[in-house]
């Protein structure tokens, strides 16, 4: 089928007949929507966790982890459903997908880069430590604090 | 979309056809969004860096908790949660709106696009109660010995850790400014010190903080500063692009209305539209991560 404005183009294959269509973008909304609802009932556990006596580290980090990944399925619904991308053709797609695949990198080096100023400040810099550490991980008599102490 | 992109992939090059089989402003479209997925990816980042550089970081369970017309109820995530709502569901209008500009259909196109803008506004609406009610809620911190009043700006930020050690706040109480001492009497008043805060505006400083209920008044320290700057910033960039998208919408049905669409042949712009308005909603699943959820 030739594009009526542009001659250049030939085909726009996601004109699925209105009943599919429909049906598609039902069920990408109800995904959308049951994900959300995890990802919020995972953000409430955190919180009654933090609320806890002792949260567990581990615990947390699997939830925030689980909540990350469920973010990238909502993005990969949005992008490939609501923004037909995955109805384009594969050279296009890989231009734009390629591209962002430097994401990997950016967020690991600089995360990685905050957290080593951290440890470096915690080690080099008393005052930081001791103003900025919360309660929890303070010694509780500070008379007794040991330098060689990494906590 | 395989079959038509093998049998016609080495003429395609060759000229006289796009190899991509996309109209250039589409193709376009796309390349902006990635430059600017890179621009917000490289503000959330950044923010990344920096709370990973802190010991401690505010939990946004305990930022983020208020409900419009809820008073001081504690309900974390119940606001934002409306707000995500919100845009999930004005971009499923969009796709509805691109749908019946597909088939042609004016009336469809405006109808869907009207509903799209009225979620646009609907989202801005909720974020302007957010902010102006993070900015001019003001909270206890203990600070230098004495405990002040703060709200959550680009400056300051009241959400640092609990004061567990109550005997210093009940010395920084006495350093304490006439205003704050009232405000703390009122709000976290010891059993039968109850009064009204005319009656607690007459009282003295003295009188005042004997009246406060010390363990129940979730007096903090200060918190990073940063915080506000990347809270702001960032949902202040992805605002700035909901009310860009809104207006854009609005030219949309405009054009719309006039019959632009309708004299052209094809409502490719609306296509266009459609693809920075599902962008915006993208960038709100990444924000909503990063500074509500985790």
């Amino acid at each position: 089928m030739q594009h009526p404005a542009f001659e250049e183009v030939t085909v726009h294959q996601h004109h699925a007949d209105d009943a599919t269509f429909k049906k598609k973008v039902r069920k990408t909304t109800i995904l959308l929507s049951v994900i959300t609802v995890i990802e919020l009932a995972i953000g409430l556990s955190i919180y009654t966790l933090h609320k806890g006596e002792n949260p567990s580290a581990l615990l947390i980090l699997m939830f925030k982890g689980m909540v990350c990944i469920l973010t990238l399925a909502k993005a990969y619904y949005i992008v490939s459903v609501f923004m037909h991308l995955g109805d384009e053709i594969r050279n296009m797609i890989m231009t734009i997908v390629v591209p962002l695949m430097l994401f990997v990198w950016f967020i690991a080096a600089f995360i990685w880069d905050g957290n080593s100023y951290k440890n470096l400040r915690n080690k080099y810099d008393q005052h930081f430590k001791e103003t900025t550490m919360p309660a929890k991980h303070r010694p509780a008599d500070t008379t007794e604090v040991k330098k060689s102490g990494k906590e | 979309m395989s079959t038509t992109a093998t049998t016609h992939q080495t003429k395609w090059w060759s000229g006289g056809k796009s190899p991509f089989n996309l109209e250039y402003g589409k193709l376009m479209m796309w390349y902006f969004l990635m430059s600017d997925a890179f621009t917000f990816g490289a503000f959330l980042i950044s923010y990344g860096s920096i709370r990973f550089s802190q010991n401690f970081w505010p939990d946004p369970n305990v930022v983020f908790n208020a409900f419009p017309g809820a008073g001081h109820a504690n309900l974390p995530l119940a606001f934002v949660s409306v707000m995500t709502f919100i845009l999930i569901i004005s971009s499923v209008t969009m796709v509805l709106a691109v749908h019946a500009g597909h088939n042609g259909d004016k009336r469809g196109v405006m109808k869907w696009l009207a509903w799209t803008i009225v979620g646009g506004l609907a989202f801005l609406g909720c974020q302007a109660w957010e902010w102006h009610h993070l900015i001019t809620g003001q909270h206890a911190v203990l600070a230098d010995g004495a405990i002040e009043m703060i709200g959550q700006t680009t400056r300051t930020n009241p959400w640092g850790d609990l004061v567990h050690n109550t005997s210093a706040i009940t010395a920084a109480l006495n350093n304490s400014s006439h205003e704050t001492l009232v405000h703390l009497a009122h709000e976290y008043p010891r059993e039968g010190t109850a009064a009204s805060l005319d009656a607690l505006e007459k009282m003295t400083n003295g009188q005042l903080a004997g009246m406060v209920d010390v363990a129940h008044a979730h007096i903090r320290e200060k918190g990073p500063i940063a915080f506000g700057g990347y809270f702001y910033g960032i949902t202040g960039f992805h605002g700035f692009h909901v009310f860009s998208g809104v207006i854009i919408n609005t030219i949309m049905l405009l054009m719309t209305q006039k019959n632009v669409f309708q004299n052209r042949g094809h409502y490719l712009m609306i296509e266009k539209a459609g693809l920075y308005w599902h962008f915006v909603d993208l960038v709100w699943v990444f924000v909503f991560l990063c500074f509500y959820l985790i």
